[in-house]
Protein backbone atom coordinates (compact mmCIF):
# COMPACT_ATOMS: atom_id res chain seq x y z
CA UNK A 1 0.00 0.00 0.00
CA UNK A 2 2.41 2.62 0.91
CA UNK A 3 4.96 1.38 -2.16
CA UNK A 4 1.90 1.90 -4.58
CA UNK A 5 1.65 5.74 -3.02
CA UNK A 6 5.21 5.43 -3.82
CA UNK A 7 4.87 4.60 -7.21
CA UNK A 8 2.42 7.32 -7.76
CA UNK A 9 4.82 10.14 -6.32
CA UNK A 10 7.58 8.80 -8.63
CA UNK A 11 5.36 9.21 -11.93
CA UNK A 12 4.29 12.69 -10.77
CA UNK A 13 7.86 13.81 -10.12
CA UNK A 14 8.19 12.34 -13.87
CA UNK A 15 6.20 15.08 -14.52
CA UNK A 16 7.20 17.71 -12.55
CA UNK A 17 10.99 16.60 -14.45
CA UNK A 18 10.02 17.54 -17.64
CA UNK A 19 7.41 20.58 -16.80
CA UNK A 20 9.44 22.25 -14.00
CA UNK A 21 10.04 25.52 -15.79
CA UNK A 22 6.56 27.02 -16.18
CA UNK A 23 5.54 26.27 -12.40
CA UNK A 24 9.78 27.62 -11.47
CA UNK A 25 8.94 31.14 -12.65
CA UNK A 26 5.59 31.72 -10.78
CA UNK A 27 6.65 30.08 -7.32
CA UNK A 28 10.21 30.50 -6.81
CA UNK A 29 10.19 34.28 -8.48
CA UNK A 30 6.88 35.80 -7.32
CA UNK A 31 8.11 35.81 -3.62
CA UNK A 32 11.15 38.18 -4.44
CA UNK A 33 9.06 40.85 -6.87
CA UNK A 34 6.56 40.83 -3.81
CA UNK A 35 9.28 41.89 -1.19
CA UNK A 36 10.90 43.99 -3.24
CA UNK A 37 7.18 45.99 -4.12
CA UNK A 38 5.32 45.56 -0.73
CA UNK A 39 7.91 45.02 1.79
CA UNK A 40 11.02 47.68 0.56
CA UNK A 41 8.83 49.98 -1.61
CA UNK A 42 5.54 50.09 0.56
CA UNK A 43 7.30 48.83 4.10
CA UNK A 44 9.77 51.99 4.12
CA UNK A 45 6.41 53.79 4.13
CA UNK A 46 4.55 51.63 6.74
CA UNK A 47 7.76 51.78 8.89
CA UNK A 48 7.75 55.70 8.33
CA UNK A 49 4.46 55.69 10.37
CA UNK A 50 3.01 53.87 12.91
CA UNK A 51 3.68 50.56 10.90
CA UNK A 52 7.05 49.37 12.96
CA UNK A 53 5.44 50.04 16.22
CA UNK A 54 2.12 48.96 15.64
CA UNK A 55 3.06 45.83 14.34
CA UNK A 56 6.31 45.59 16.81
CA UNK A 57 8.47 44.57 13.99
CA UNK A 58 9.79 46.40 10.85
CA UNK A 59 6.99 45.99 7.74
CA UNK A 60 9.36 43.52 5.79
CA UNK A 61 9.71 41.40 8.47
CA UNK A 62 6.39 40.96 9.04
CA UNK A 63 5.59 40.11 5.51
CA UNK A 64 8.24 37.75 4.36
CA UNK A 65 7.15 34.53 7.01
CA UNK A 66 3.51 35.85 5.50
CA UNK A 67 4.60 35.66 2.17
CA UNK A 68 5.71 32.60 2.67
CA UNK A 69 2.45 31.06 4.29
CA UNK A 70 0.61 32.39 1.41
CA UNK A 71 2.76 31.02 -1.16
CA UNK A 72 2.10 27.81 0.87
CA UNK A 73 -1.29 28.19 0.16
CA UNK A 74 -1.36 28.66 -2.80
CA UNK A 75 1.09 25.77 -4.30
CA UNK A 76 -1.27 23.38 -2.05
CA UNK A 77 -4.53 25.10 -3.39
CA UNK A 78 -3.38 24.85 -6.92
CA UNK A 79 -1.51 21.34 -7.19
CA UNK A 80 -4.91 19.83 -5.71
CA UNK A 81 -7.12 21.75 -8.12
CA UNK A 82 -6.28 21.66 -11.94
CA UNK A 83 -3.94 18.38 -12.06
CA UNK A 84 -6.54 16.65 -9.81
CA UNK A 85 -9.59 17.54 -12.18
CA UNK A 86 -6.99 16.24 -15.04
CA UNK A 87 -6.86 13.02 -13.36
CA UNK A 88 -10.51 12.62 -12.78
CA UNK A 89 -12.49 14.39 -15.86
CA UNK A 90 -9.88 15.98 -18.51
CA UNK A 91 -7.52 13.07 -19.01
CA UNK A 92 -8.65 10.19 -16.96
CA UNK A 93 -5.21 8.99 -16.13
CA UNK A 94 -7.25 8.03 -12.77
CA UNK A 95 -8.66 5.84 -14.36
CA UNK A 96 -5.68 4.33 -16.28
CA UNK A 97 -3.61 3.89 -12.86
CA UNK A 98 -6.98 2.22 -11.06
CA UNK A 99 -7.09 -0.57 -13.80
CA UNK A 100 -3.74 -1.40 -11.94
CA UNK A 101 -3.24 -2.73 -8.18
CA UNK A 102 -2.97 0.99 -7.49
CA UNK A 103 -6.01 2.13 -5.29
CA UNK A 104 -7.41 5.34 -4.89
CA UNK A 105 -6.07 5.65 -1.01
CA UNK A 106 -2.58 5.41 -2.76
CA UNK A 107 -3.24 8.20 -5.45
CA UNK A 108 -4.54 10.64 -2.74
CA UNK A 109 -1.44 9.96 -0.55
CA UNK A 110 1.08 9.87 -3.49
CA UNK A 111 -0.24 12.89 -4.78
CA UNK A 112 -0.06 14.68 -1.43
CA UNK A 113 3.36 13.32 -0.99
CA UNK A 114 4.74 15.08 -3.81
CA UNK A 115 2.77 18.07 -3.05
CA UNK A 116 4.76 17.89 0.36
CA UNK A 117 8.16 17.43 -1.94
CA UNK A 118 7.29 20.52 -3.92
CA UNK A 119 5.95 22.62 -0.71
CA UNK A 120 9.76 21.98 0.71
CA UNK A 121 11.76 23.01 -2.18
CA UNK A 122 9.66 25.89 -2.81
CA UNK A 123 9.78 26.52 1.20
CA UNK A 124 13.85 25.79 1.37
CA UNK A 125 14.31 28.43 -1.48
CA UNK A 126 12.45 31.00 0.23
CA UNK A 127 14.66 30.18 3.61
CA UNK A 128 17.42 31.36 1.23
CA UNK A 129 15.28 34.30 0.26
CA UNK A 130 14.36 35.93 3.93
CA UNK A 131 18.17 35.52 4.51
CA UNK A 132 19.06 37.36 1.15
CA UNK A 133 16.38 40.05 2.19
CA UNK A 134 18.13 40.08 5.46
CA UNK A 135 14.52 39.29 7.13
CA UNK A 136 15.70 35.76 9.29
CA UNK A 137 19.11 33.81 9.42
CA UNK A 138 19.16 30.77 7.31
CA UNK A 139 18.26 28.20 10.28
CA UNK A 140 15.67 30.40 11.63
CA UNK A 141 14.41 30.75 8.02
CA UNK A 142 14.55 26.85 7.56
CA UNK A 143 12.88 26.67 10.77
CA UNK A 144 9.75 27.57 9.15
CA UNK A 145 10.14 24.79 6.18
CA UNK A 146 7.91 22.69 8.44
CA UNK A 147 5.31 24.61 9.51
CA UNK A 148 4.76 25.59 5.89
CA UNK A 149 4.43 22.17 4.24
CA UNK A 150 2.16 21.77 6.65
CA UNK A 151 -0.29 24.67 5.87
CA UNK A 152 -0.23 24.05 2.26
CA UNK A 153 -0.86 20.56 2.68
CA UNK A 154 -4.08 21.66 5.45
CA UNK A 155 -5.37 22.98 2.14
CA UNK A 156 -4.18 20.68 -0.60
CA UNK A 157 -6.21 17.54 1.39
CA UNK A 158 -9.91 19.33 1.60
CA UNK A 159 -9.35 20.68 -1.79
CA UNK A 160 -9.12 18.09 -3.48
CA UNK A 161 -11.69 16.49 -1.65
CA UNK A 162 -13.56 19.96 -2.63
CA UNK A 163 -12.33 18.63 -6.87
CA UNK A 164 -13.10 15.39 -6.23
CA UNK A 165 -16.83 16.60 -5.99
CA UNK A 166 -17.15 19.08 -8.43
CA UNK A 167 -18.57 18.70 -12.06
CA UNK A 168 -16.75 21.03 -14.22
CA UNK A 169 -13.95 23.53 -13.74
CA UNK A 170 -16.37 26.65 -12.90
CA UNK A 171 -16.06 25.53 -9.18
CA UNK A 172 -12.01 25.80 -9.42
CA UNK A 173 -12.19 29.51 -10.88
CA UNK A 174 -14.85 30.24 -8.01
CA UNK A 175 -12.36 28.28 -5.37
CA UNK A 176 -9.63 30.66 -6.28
CA UNK A 177 -11.62 33.98 -6.88
CA UNK A 178 -14.08 33.83 -3.86
CA UNK A 179 -11.64 31.40 -1.42
CA UNK A 180 -8.01 31.43 -2.25
CA UNK A 181 -7.43 35.29 -3.36
CA UNK A 182 -9.24 36.78 -0.31
CA UNK A 183 -7.39 34.57 2.38
CA UNK A 184 -4.17 35.38 0.33
CA UNK A 185 -4.78 39.43 0.74
CA UNK A 186 -6.77 39.33 4.75
CA UNK A 187 -5.50 36.61 6.49
CA UNK A 188 -2.79 38.37 8.22
CA UNK A 189 0.44 38.02 5.36
CA UNK A 190 0.16 41.66 4.49
CA UNK A 191 -1.53 43.10 7.89
CA UNK A 192 -2.73 41.97 11.38
CA UNK A 193 -5.82 40.31 11.49
CA UNK A 194 -6.99 42.45 14.39
CA UNK A 195 -7.02 45.47 12.04
CA UNK A 196 -10.01 43.19 10.00
CA UNK A 197 -13.74 44.19 11.09
CA UNK A 198 -14.72 42.37 14.19
CA UNK A 199 -17.53 40.66 12.22
CA UNK A 200 -14.83 38.86 9.67
CA UNK A 201 -12.04 38.45 12.38
CA UNK A 202 -13.61 34.64 13.63
CA UNK A 203 -13.60 33.80 9.93
CA UNK A 204 -9.64 34.60 9.19
CA UNK A 205 -9.34 32.48 12.32
CA UNK A 206 -10.87 29.22 11.19
CA UNK A 207 -8.75 29.11 8.09
CA UNK A 208 -6.06 27.20 8.11
CA UNK A 209 -3.53 30.21 6.20
CA UNK A 210 -4.11 32.32 9.49
CA UNK A 211 -2.58 29.54 11.41
CA UNK A 212 -0.11 28.58 8.96
CA UNK A 213 1.10 32.81 9.19
CA UNK A 214 1.65 32.57 12.67
CA UNK A 215 3.41 29.47 12.64
CA UNK A 216 5.78 30.56 10.05
CA UNK A 217 5.92 33.46 11.34
CA UNK A 218 6.79 32.85 15.08
CA UNK A 219 9.39 30.25 13.40
CA UNK A 220 11.37 32.91 11.22
CA UNK A 221 11.21 36.01 12.71
CA UNK A 222 10.58 34.74 16.99
CA UNK A 223 7.49 36.61 16.66
CA UNK A 224 5.17 35.49 19.84
CA UNK A 225 2.18 33.38 18.15
CA UNK A 226 -1.18 34.61 18.82
CA UNK A 227 -2.06 30.98 20.12
CA UNK A 228 0.25 27.88 22.03
CA UNK A 229 2.16 26.92 18.85
CA UNK A 230 0.44 23.04 19.36
CA UNK A 231 -2.42 24.40 18.75
CA UNK A 232 -1.83 25.97 15.96
CA UNK A 233 -0.28 22.40 14.41
CA UNK A 234 -3.39 20.42 15.66
CA UNK A 235 -5.74 22.82 13.49
CA UNK A 236 -3.57 22.10 10.17
CA UNK A 237 -3.29 18.72 10.98
CA UNK A 238 -6.80 18.54 11.32
CA UNK A 239 -7.41 19.54 8.26
CA UNK A 240 -4.56 17.72 6.57
CA UNK A 241 -6.78 14.74 8.23
CA UNK A 242 -10.37 15.20 7.46
CA UNK A 243 -9.12 16.36 3.99
CA UNK A 244 -7.46 13.05 3.36
CA UNK A 245 -10.41 11.12 4.61
CA UNK A 246 -12.97 12.57 2.81
CA UNK A 247 -10.84 12.83 -0.54
CA UNK A 248 -10.42 9.62 -0.62
CA UNK A 249 -14.26 8.62 -0.02
CA UNK A 250 -15.26 11.14 -2.53
CA UNK A 251 -12.72 9.76 -5.67
CA UNK A 252 -14.26 6.08 -4.55
CA UNK A 253 -17.43 7.32 -4.88
CA UNK A 254 -16.52 8.98 -8.07
CA UNK A 255 -14.16 6.73 -9.88
CA UNK A 256 -15.42 3.10 -8.48
CA UNK A 257 -18.91 3.71 -9.54
CA UNK B 1 -8.52 -27.01 -12.87
CA UNK B 2 -7.22 -25.77 -16.42
CA UNK B 3 -10.88 -26.21 -17.53
CA UNK B 4 -12.02 -23.54 -14.96
CA UNK B 5 -13.45 -20.19 -16.90
CA UNK B 6 -11.59 -17.52 -16.61
CA UNK B 7 -14.12 -15.43 -15.74
CA UNK B 8 -18.08 -16.45 -14.80
CA UNK B 9 -20.91 -14.28 -13.75
CA UNK B 10 -24.25 -15.58 -12.52
CA UNK B 11 -27.58 -12.89 -12.74
CA UNK B 12 -24.68 -10.46 -12.88
CA UNK B 13 -26.87 -7.11 -12.46
CA UNK B 14 -25.19 -3.31 -12.11
CA UNK B 15 -27.40 -0.20 -11.16
CA UNK B 16 -27.14 3.43 -11.04
CA UNK B 17 -29.17 5.62 -9.36
CA UNK B 18 -32.16 3.48 -10.31
CA UNK B 19 -31.42 2.67 -14.00
CA UNK B 20 -30.07 -0.73 -14.67
CA UNK B 21 -26.97 -0.99 -16.90
CA UNK B 22 -26.65 -4.74 -16.49
CA UNK B 23 -29.55 -6.67 -15.94
CA UNK B 24 -29.14 -10.13 -14.45
CA UNK B 25 -26.97 -12.08 -16.94
CA UNK B 26 -24.96 -14.92 -17.19
CA UNK B 27 -21.83 -15.99 -18.93
CA UNK B 28 -18.48 -17.95 -18.86
CA UNK B 29 -15.24 -16.53 -20.39
CA UNK B 30 -12.49 -19.70 -21.32
CA UNK B 31 -8.81 -19.63 -21.35
CA UNK B 32 -7.29 -18.98 -24.17
CA UNK B 33 -10.39 -17.75 -26.42
CA UNK B 34 -11.31 -14.30 -27.82
CA UNK B 35 -14.79 -13.41 -26.23
CA UNK B 36 -16.79 -10.86 -26.90
CA UNK B 37 -19.50 -8.52 -26.44
CA UNK B 38 -21.71 -7.46 -29.21
CA UNK B 39 -24.51 -4.79 -28.82
CA UNK B 40 -24.73 -1.16 -29.30
CA UNK B 41 -24.32 2.13 -27.65
CA UNK B 42 -26.32 2.06 -24.09
CA UNK B 43 -26.36 -2.15 -24.41
CA UNK B 44 -24.67 -2.55 -21.05
CA UNK B 45 -20.97 -3.91 -23.12
CA UNK B 46 -18.77 -1.09 -20.48
CA UNK B 47 -20.50 -1.33 -17.44
CA UNK B 48 -19.72 -5.00 -17.62
CA UNK B 49 -16.12 -4.60 -18.51
CA UNK B 50 -15.66 -2.63 -15.40
CA UNK B 51 -16.82 -4.93 -13.09
CA UNK B 52 -15.11 -7.81 -14.37
CA UNK B 53 -11.72 -4.79 -14.06
CA UNK B 54 -12.62 -4.91 -10.60
CA UNK B 55 -13.11 -1.02 -10.80
CA UNK B 56 -16.86 -1.30 -10.28
CA UNK B 57 -18.78 -3.26 -7.83
CA UNK B 58 -21.56 -5.18 -8.78
CA UNK B 59 -25.33 -4.38 -7.66
CA UNK B 60 -26.17 -8.28 -7.31
CA UNK B 61 -25.41 -11.30 -8.75
CA UNK B 62 -22.08 -13.43 -8.52
CA UNK B 63 -18.66 -12.54 -10.50
CA UNK B 64 -15.25 -14.13 -10.55
CA UNK B 65 -12.43 -13.13 -12.63
CA UNK B 66 -9.49 -15.83 -12.68
CA UNK B 67 -11.69 -17.30 -10.00
CA UNK B 68 -10.89 -14.26 -6.86
CA UNK B 69 -14.09 -12.51 -5.91
CA UNK B 70 -13.63 -8.66 -7.82
CA UNK B 71 -15.09 -6.92 -4.53
CA UNK B 72 -12.51 -8.12 -2.07
CA UNK B 73 -9.73 -9.15 -3.52
CA UNK B 74 -8.93 -6.08 -6.46
CA UNK B 75 -5.33 -5.61 -6.38
CA UNK B 76 -4.38 -9.17 -6.68
CA UNK B 77 -7.11 -9.75 -10.32
CA UNK B 78 -6.14 -6.53 -11.33
CA UNK B 79 -2.33 -7.36 -11.16
CA UNK B 80 -2.88 -10.14 -13.48
CA UNK B 81 -5.84 -8.00 -16.29
CA UNK B 82 -4.52 -5.99 -18.63
CA UNK B 83 -7.17 -3.09 -19.51
CA UNK B 84 -7.65 -1.44 -22.53
CA UNK B 85 -10.27 1.51 -22.32
CA UNK B 86 -12.37 2.83 -24.72
CA UNK B 87 -11.04 6.23 -24.50
CA UNK B 88 -7.21 6.37 -24.59
CA UNK B 89 -6.46 7.52 -21.03
CA UNK B 90 -2.76 8.02 -21.69
CA UNK B 91 -0.50 10.46 -20.14
CA UNK B 92 -0.10 12.72 -22.68
CA UNK B 93 3.07 14.75 -20.56
CA UNK B 94 4.88 11.91 -21.47
CA UNK B 95 7.00 10.03 -24.52
CA UNK B 96 5.93 6.73 -25.81
CA UNK B 97 7.91 4.93 -23.55
CA UNK B 98 8.22 6.63 -20.19
CA UNK B 99 4.08 5.72 -20.67
CA UNK B 100 5.22 2.66 -20.55
CA UNK B 101 7.88 2.64 -17.82
CA UNK B 102 5.63 4.54 -15.37
CA UNK B 103 2.31 2.20 -16.11
CA UNK B 104 4.96 -0.75 -15.13
CA UNK B 105 5.77 0.82 -12.31
CA UNK B 106 2.20 0.08 -10.93
CA UNK B 107 2.35 -2.70 -10.81
CA UNK B 108 5.08 -3.02 -8.68
CA UNK B 109 8.02 -4.34 -11.71
CA UNK B 110 11.53 -3.30 -11.03
CA UNK B 111 12.92 -0.31 -13.58
CA UNK B 112 15.25 -1.84 -15.31
CA UNK B 113 12.52 -4.90 -16.11
CA UNK B 114 9.85 -1.74 -17.16
CA UNK B 115 12.12 -0.32 -19.30
CA UNK B 116 13.17 -3.92 -21.37
CA UNK B 117 9.46 -4.57 -21.18
CA UNK B 118 8.83 -1.39 -23.18
CA UNK B 119 11.43 -1.54 -25.55
CA UNK B 120 10.02 -5.21 -26.57
CA UNK B 121 6.18 -4.20 -26.54
CA UNK B 122 7.04 -0.76 -28.67
CA UNK B 123 8.55 -3.09 -30.88
CA UNK B 124 5.30 -5.80 -31.03
CA UNK B 125 3.05 -2.93 -31.89
CA UNK B 126 4.97 -1.32 -34.05
CA UNK B 127 5.88 1.67 -31.94
CA UNK B 128 9.52 1.00 -31.79
CA UNK B 129 10.74 4.10 -33.94
CA UNK B 130 8.19 6.66 -31.98
CA UNK B 131 9.80 5.24 -28.10
CA UNK B 132 10.96 9.36 -27.89
CA UNK B 133 8.14 10.82 -29.22
CA UNK B 134 5.52 12.89 -27.12
CA UNK B 135 2.13 10.69 -27.03
CA UNK B 136 0.39 14.06 -28.40
CA UNK B 137 1.56 13.64 -32.26
CA UNK B 138 0.88 10.13 -32.29
CA UNK B 139 -2.10 9.44 -34.50
CA UNK B 140 -5.12 7.81 -33.44
CA UNK B 141 -4.41 4.07 -34.33
CA UNK B 142 -0.84 4.66 -32.87
CA UNK B 143 -2.47 6.07 -29.49
CA UNK B 144 -4.49 3.15 -29.45
CA UNK B 145 -1.69 0.51 -30.21
CA UNK B 146 0.11 2.17 -27.67
CA UNK B 147 -2.72 2.10 -24.99
CA UNK B 148 -2.87 -1.85 -26.02
CA UNK B 149 0.73 -1.97 -25.35
CA UNK B 150 0.45 -0.74 -22.01
CA UNK B 151 -2.22 -2.90 -20.85
CA UNK B 152 0.14 -5.53 -21.59
CA UNK B 153 2.72 -4.62 -19.66
CA UNK B 154 2.30 -6.66 -16.62
CA UNK B 155 1.98 -10.04 -19.04
CA UNK B 156 -1.38 -10.52 -18.34
CA UNK B 157 -3.44 -13.65 -18.91
CA UNK B 158 -6.58 -11.49 -19.22
CA UNK B 159 -6.95 -8.43 -21.75
CA UNK B 160 -10.13 -6.58 -21.72
CA UNK B 161 -10.68 -4.08 -24.76
CA UNK B 162 -13.77 -2.24 -24.67
CA UNK B 163 -14.38 -1.21 -28.25
CA UNK B 164 -10.70 -1.19 -29.63
CA UNK B 165 -11.69 -0.09 -32.95
CA UNK B 166 -14.18 2.66 -32.78
CA UNK B 167 -12.58 6.10 -34.25
CA UNK B 168 -10.22 4.01 -36.41
CA UNK B 169 -9.51 3.98 -40.31
CA UNK B 170 -9.80 0.72 -41.79
CA UNK B 171 -6.03 0.46 -42.29
CA UNK B 172 -5.76 1.39 -38.56
CA UNK B 173 -8.29 -0.72 -37.89
CA UNK B 174 -7.03 -3.92 -39.75
CA UNK B 175 -3.32 -3.19 -38.13
CA UNK B 176 -4.51 -3.78 -34.61
CA UNK B 177 -7.14 -6.74 -35.65
CA UNK B 178 -3.68 -7.97 -36.52
CA UNK B 179 -1.86 -7.82 -33.24
CA UNK B 180 -5.10 -8.62 -31.87
CA UNK B 181 -4.86 -12.19 -33.05
CA UNK B 182 -1.06 -12.15 -32.73
CA UNK B 183 -1.64 -12.12 -28.72
CA UNK B 184 -4.58 -14.61 -29.38
CA UNK B 185 -1.99 -17.17 -30.95
CA UNK B 186 0.32 -16.55 -27.80
CA UNK B 187 -2.04 -17.91 -25.54
CA UNK B 188 -3.66 -14.16 -24.27
CA UNK B 189 -6.82 -14.13 -23.71
CA UNK B 190 -9.29 -11.80 -24.79
CA UNK B 191 -12.82 -10.03 -24.35
CA UNK B 192 -13.89 -7.37 -26.08
CA UNK B 193 -16.92 -5.58 -26.32
CA UNK B 194 -17.60 -3.62 -30.21
CA UNK B 195 -20.67 -2.69 -31.43
CA UNK B 196 -19.37 -3.00 -34.99
CA UNK B 197 -20.28 -6.98 -36.29
CA UNK B 198 -17.50 -7.28 -38.69
CA UNK B 199 -14.91 -6.73 -35.87
CA UNK B 200 -17.16 -9.53 -33.63
CA UNK B 201 -16.75 -12.08 -36.35
CA UNK B 202 -12.95 -11.14 -37.00
CA UNK B 203 -11.89 -11.47 -33.64
CA UNK B 204 -14.80 -13.64 -31.55
CA UNK B 205 -14.58 -16.96 -31.17
CA UNK B 206 -17.74 -17.13 -28.96
CA UNK B 207 -19.96 -14.12 -28.13
CA UNK B 208 -23.08 -12.60 -26.74
CA UNK B 209 -25.32 -10.61 -28.09
CA UNK B 210 -26.43 -7.82 -25.89
CA UNK B 211 -29.15 -5.72 -25.84
CA UNK B 212 -30.39 -3.30 -23.11
CA UNK B 213 -28.81 -4.95 -20.17
CA UNK B 214 -30.06 -8.40 -20.88
CA UNK B 215 -28.25 -11.51 -23.25
CA UNK B 216 -30.31 -12.28 -26.17
CA UNK B 217 -28.19 -14.73 -27.57
CA UNK B 218 -24.30 -16.71 -27.20
CA UNK B 219 -22.56 -18.57 -29.40
CA UNK B 220 -19.60 -18.42 -32.31
CA UNK B 221 -20.07 -16.17 -34.80
CA UNK B 222 -21.08 -19.14 -37.09
CA UNK B 223 -23.58 -20.69 -34.49
CA UNK B 224 -25.29 -17.72 -34.20
CA UNK B 225 -25.63 -16.46 -37.81
CA UNK B 226 -27.14 -20.57 -38.91
CA UNK B 227 -29.45 -20.79 -35.77
CA UNK B 228 -31.07 -17.27 -36.15
CA UNK B 229 -30.83 -16.26 -39.67
CA UNK B 230 -30.88 -17.95 -43.35
CA UNK B 231 -27.25 -18.14 -45.24
CA UNK B 232 -28.24 -15.29 -47.77
CA UNK B 233 -29.86 -12.54 -47.45
CA UNK B 234 -31.26 -10.10 -50.23
CA UNK B 235 -31.62 -6.52 -49.67
CA UNK B 236 -33.75 -4.42 -51.81
CA UNK B 237 -34.09 -0.42 -51.98
CA UNK B 238 -37.19 1.30 -53.94
CA UNK B 239 -38.00 4.59 -55.56
CA UNK B 240 -39.16 6.80 -52.29
CA UNK B 241 -42.77 6.36 -51.41
CA UNK B 242 -42.84 3.33 -52.97
CA UNK B 243 -41.48 0.35 -50.53
CA UNK B 244 -44.66 0.28 -49.11
CA UNK B 245 -46.61 -0.87 -52.03
CA UNK B 246 -44.30 -4.17 -52.26
CA UNK B 247 -44.32 -5.76 -48.81
CA UNK B 248 -47.68 -7.46 -49.08
CA UNK B 249 -46.09 -9.10 -52.24
CA UNK B 250 -42.39 -9.55 -51.00
CA UNK B 251 -44.01 -11.59 -48.02
CA UNK B 252 -43.58 -14.94 -48.71
CA UNK B 253 -41.28 -15.54 -51.03
CA UNK B 254 -38.43 -15.70 -48.06
CA UNK B 255 -38.30 -17.29 -45.09
CA UNK B 256 -38.57 -14.11 -43.34
CA UNK B 257 -39.26 -10.59 -44.13
CA UNK B 258 -37.22 -7.47 -42.39
CA UNK B 259 -38.60 -4.04 -43.40
CA UNK B 260 -35.99 -1.17 -42.66
CA UNK B 261 -37.35 2.75 -43.00
CA UNK B 262 -34.71 2.60 -46.22
CA UNK B 263 -35.07 -1.08 -47.63
CA UNK B 264 -36.47 -4.24 -47.53
CA UNK B 265 -34.22 -7.87 -46.22
CA UNK B 266 -35.39 -10.96 -47.50
CA UNK B 267 -33.94 -14.17 -45.68
CA UNK B 268 -33.88 -17.08 -48.19
CA UNK B 269 -31.73 -20.45 -48.19
CA UNK B 270 -31.48 -19.86 -51.30
CA UNK B 271 -30.85 -16.03 -53.25
CA UNK B 272 -30.69 -17.35 -56.72
CA UNK B 273 -34.07 -18.68 -56.07
CA UNK B 274 -35.55 -15.91 -54.12
CA UNK B 275 -34.56 -13.43 -57.21
CA UNK B 276 -36.30 -15.26 -59.64
CA UNK B 277 -39.31 -15.72 -57.80
CA UNK B 278 -39.43 -11.45 -56.98
CA UNK B 279 -38.88 -11.10 -60.79
CA UNK B 280 -41.58 -13.04 -61.91
CA UNK B 281 -43.72 -11.40 -59.19
CA UNK B 282 -43.46 -8.46 -60.90
CA UNK B 283 -41.18 -6.57 -58.76
CA UNK B 284 -38.52 -4.11 -60.01
CA UNK B 285 -36.07 -2.94 -57.04
CA UNK B 286 -34.04 0.14 -57.70
CA UNK B 287 -30.96 -1.69 -56.63
CA UNK B 288 -30.51 -5.03 -55.54
CA UNK B 289 -27.58 -6.57 -53.10
CA UNK B 290 -27.39 -10.41 -52.52
CA UNK B 291 -25.19 -10.82 -49.92
CA UNK B 292 -24.19 -13.59 -47.01
CA UNK B 293 -26.05 -13.10 -43.59
CA UNK B 294 -24.00 -11.37 -40.75
CA UNK B 295 -24.15 -10.79 -36.98
CA UNK B 296 -25.94 -7.30 -37.88
CA UNK B 297 -28.67 -9.66 -39.36
CA UNK B 298 -28.91 -11.83 -36.02
CA UNK B 299 -29.05 -8.65 -34.30
CA UNK B 300 -31.84 -7.28 -36.35
CA UNK B 301 -33.72 -10.66 -35.81
CA UNK B 302 -33.16 -10.75 -31.85
CA UNK B 303 -34.03 -7.03 -31.26
CA UNK B 304 -35.79 -5.52 -34.05
CA UNK B 305 -33.34 -2.83 -34.21
CA UNK B 306 -29.97 -1.96 -35.76
CA UNK B 307 -27.00 -2.14 -34.51
CA UNK B 308 -25.20 1.13 -35.76
CA UNK B 309 -27.74 3.87 -36.05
Amino acid sequence: MATAALRVLEAEALHYRRAWRGSVVSTFLTPILYLLAMGMGLGTLVDRGAGTAELGLPYLEFLGPGLLAATAMQVGAGDAAWPVMAGIKWRRTYDAVLATPVAVRDIVTGHLAFTGLRLTLMATWFAVVLRLFGIAPLPRGLLAVLPAVLAGLAFSAPIMAFTASLKSEQGLTNLFRFGIVPLFLFSGTFFPVEQLPDALEPLAVVTPLWHGVELIRGAAVGFPTAWHPAAHVAVLVGFLTVGLVLAVRRLERRLLR
Amino acid sequence: MTDDPLVAARSLTKRFDGFTAVDGIDFQVRRGEAFGFLGPNGAGKSSTMRMIAAVSPPSDGTLSVLRRDPVTEGPAIRSRLGVVPQEDNLDLELTVHENLVVYGRYYGLPREECRRRADELLAFVQLGDRADAQVESLSGGMKRRLTIARGLVNRPELLLLDEPTTGLDPQARHALWDRLYRLKQQGTTLIITTHYMDEAEQLCDRLVVMDRGRIAAEGSPRELITSHVTRDVIELRFAVGEQDTHVATLDGLADRLEVLPDRILLYTADADVTEAAIASAGVRPEATVIRRATLEDVFLKLTGRTLVD
